[in-house]
């Protein structure tokens, strides 16, 4: 990590500290310890674990404290070396260790994982078994079907989002008792989703006794039943998911809603314009930044469901509900194949990163093109 | 004269036909208003009234405690927390008050964790160009970003293999190194604009005073960034709170956390309506008390960085 001469926006001419030759040394000094340490420590491990050498620890864990500890002594050798610079280096680089040791190489080791046949309860231990995984993801139908609802669940939500925006249309109307709506809307966004599983999924959602089926009877369905059918399975699934979520997106919408220039909507108002042209001519344009954003975040949580199916349903009847997340989970229980798990996972990344770079590269051209052409609009 | 009266009619109908529709408006918000309030409460609602209702009640779907049934204690006699039990030993109570301890000490460690490493690196990246490579400022913060869209089970199995290995499975100290790898993204975009929003006069003119740029932050900067600070950990102690996928793979016995627990009971003893009840109403209530004191900074925390 270097730091250069200020070119961003808010920087500080600071004047620099001198940093005599001496410092100079003793940051080497200790950058180099400490690499050492880690090293020798890594080195030793590798060799016990390798079977080449007798002695070694019980565990890999020394080798973890001694990656924090090299890190460590990157930071004070860089302030050590480069003063000031090395200070500023240091507010950001305690993050980039932390990510490289907890996501980053873990993320590696399972693309390593993803090629190899690991059951973790067996006596075999892995083996290597090139692309056989990849083989058997492309012909697993559980696998696909699980995909497949996953682009279900996606389009769900524009529904959220139409609920959620008009929520936030009537939470930034001129109304009373404000707050107390807005805490109560935001209240099944705080709940964790296994309470959920078995407060909406379990008991409300409850073929005899609960409520929503007492409802449903009501309403002339004899035999309510929430999660037999597959569509309404799924449904139901994407209801309590709904309720949890579309806070989420209503807050940031009524923040996006706040920020809207009043003048503008007053002027529409003055010059005779229902409130429902106001929307569709005004307010929704301007809003479509914060619109993308909120899907895109929403979608990125959606990517993730798994507790609620998990809990309610275990992916039944027959897979319909079953998330990629969910699905994943329960083939890891079944089998303990920490390999074959592993590659439907890192396989499932790729597809989101390419899914989600091509949807920011398409909005992000889309909303540019969209506001030069209603800027020219009112030229 | 008579033109004058029928204008002067007309208005008046004009008018009130526009009070009319002011007033239908006006019902059909609230109305929508209160309806959504109780599709929000009404889970909660009948979680907290079942815990006090016995197998007849539930059956014979009471809703309304004292008009239809009488409340009794029967929910939070079995997990030993009603007035009765409470004195008196109860596996089951310190079952769930070993769960919740546990829940307590992953999320905060982790969110602690997350918000000191998350504080540097935002302040970092909302104040001094760095470079790393071909990535400026605006690249690393995407990276960190970025790892929002990390599902968890795309780490879930290599930890679990490295975890083995580190011998931390089934430790809260894995447990709180995991929770802070998962809120540290929204932590480190949470405070990166809460610092840009803080005028840097201020520190130009501690650093001419001859503050250090880590004096700075701590004296002058931190102490301004407090409702950021606040917002994040809130945000951070919400999300691993009710943070299921890792806990159900990494924990068991010792390290088990509240969410697992409750979990755990759904799927086995049949449905014992009252317990669940009571135990899910004892997951849920600290974040119904956090979410309706620090509503303000929740939302704070939702919108940064999101609306420009």
């Amino acid at each position: 990590m270097t730091t250069t001469s200020p070119n961003v926006g808010q920087t500080f001419e600071t004047v620099g500290v001198g940093t005599s030759a001496s410092r100079k040394s003793l940051g080497r000094l200790i950058i180099i310890a400490g690499t050492l340490l880690f090293a020798a420590v890594l080195l030793f491990q590798v060799l016990y674990a390798a079977g080449v050498s007798a002695s070694g620890f019980a565990s890999w864990r020394p080798v973890f404290y001694a990656y924090f500890l090299w890190a460590a002594s990157v930071v004070l050798g860089q302030i050590l070396i480069r003063g000031e610079q090395g200070q500023r280096a240091a507010f950001v680089l305690p993050a980039v260790f932390f990510t490289v040791a907890l996501v980053i190489f873990p993320t590696a080791f399972g693309l390593y994982l993803a090629f190899t046949d690991w059951n973790l309860s067996g006596s075999v231990g892995r083996r290597f078994n090139g692309f056989d995984n990849i083989v058997a993801l492309w012909n697993d139908p559980f696998y696909w079907n699980a995909l497949r609802n996953m682009v279900y669940y996606g389009l769900a939500v524009f529904f959220e989002y139409a609920i959620a925006f008009g929520l936030a249309v009537l939470l930034n109307a001129d109304i009373k008792a404000q707050r107390f709506f807005r805490i109560v809307f935001l209240l099944p966004f705080m709940l964790s989703p296994v309470a959920v599983s078995w407060m909406v999924g379990k008991s409300i959602m409850e073929n005899r006794f609960g409520p929503a089926a007492r409802l449903a009877r009501l309403l002339g369905w004899d035999n309510p039943a929430f999660f037999t059918d597959p569509w309404i399975a799924r449904l139901s699934i994407e209801v309590m998911d709904a309720w949890v979520f579309i806070p989420l997106i209503m807050i940031l919408l009524l923040a996006g809603l706040q920020a809207l220039p009043k003048d503008l909507l007053e002027a529409a108002r003055v010059d005779g314009a229902s409130p429902w042209q106001t929307f569709w001519r005004i307010t929704f344009p301007l809003m479509l930044p914060v619109s993308i954003t909120a899907i895109l975040i929403r979608i990125i949580f959606k990517l993730k469901l798994a507790d609620i199916v998990i809990n309610v349903t275990s992916g039944g009847p027959g897979g319909a509900t079953d998330t990629v997340s969910s699905f994943i989970y329960r083939e890891y229980r079944d089998r303990s194949n920490v390999g074959y798990g592993t590659a439907l996972a890192e396989f499932y990344l790729i597809a989101i990163v390419i899914f989600i770079t091509i949807a920011l590269l398409v909005t992000t051209r889309w909303v540019s093109r969209y506001s030069t052409a209603r800027a020219v609009d009112r030229v | 004269m008579a033109s004058t009266a029928v204008t002067d009619d007309r208005r008046f109908e004009s008018l009130g036909s526009q009070r009319a529709r002011f007033v239908a408006t006006r019902i059909l918000i609230y109305g929508v208003l209160l309806l959504w309030a109780f599709i929000c409460l009404f889970p909660i609602y009948w979680t907290l009234t079942t815990s006090f209702k016995s197998a007849p009640d539930v059956m014979q779907g009471h809703l309304v405690p004292f008009v239809d049934f009488t409340p009794d204690w029967k929910g939070w006699r079995s997990l030993g927390l009603s007035p009765d039990t409470l004195f008196e030993t109860s596996t089951v109570r310190e079952e769930f008050l070993k769960r919740m301890g546990n829940s307590l000490v992953a999320s905060l460690g982790g969110s602690l964790l997350a918000v000191a490493i998350g504080s540097l690196a935002g302040y970092g990246l909302a104040r001094f160009p760095y470079r790393f490579g071909p990535m400026r400022n605006n690249d690393i913060s995407f990276f960190f970003l970025s790892q929002l869209i990390l599902p968890p089970v795309v780490l879930a199995m290599p930890f679990l293999v490295l975890y083995k290995e580190l011998a931390f499975l089934d430790s809260l100290p894995g447990l709180v190194l995991v929770y802070t790898l998962m809120v540290l993204p929204i932590v480190i975009w949470i405070m990166r604009d809460q610092f840009m929003s803080i005028p840097i006069e201020l520190e130009e003119a501690a650093l001419v005073d001859g503050l250090s740029i880590w004096g700075t932050f701590v004296r002058i900067v931190l102490p301004l960034a407090l409702p950021g600070i606040v917002a994040a950990l809130i945000l951070a102690l919400v999300l691993s709170w009710n943070e299921y996928f890792f806990a159900a793979l990494l924990t068991g016995a010792t390290a088990k956390t509240l969410p697992v627990m409750v979990a755990s009971q759904t799927g086995s003893q049949g449905i014992s309506w009252w317990s669940m009840a009571a135990l899910s109403t004892a997951a849920i209530l600290p974040l119904i008390v956090v979410g309706v004191l620090l509503e303000r900074y929740i939302i704070k925390g939702l919108t940064a960085g999101a609306v420009k």
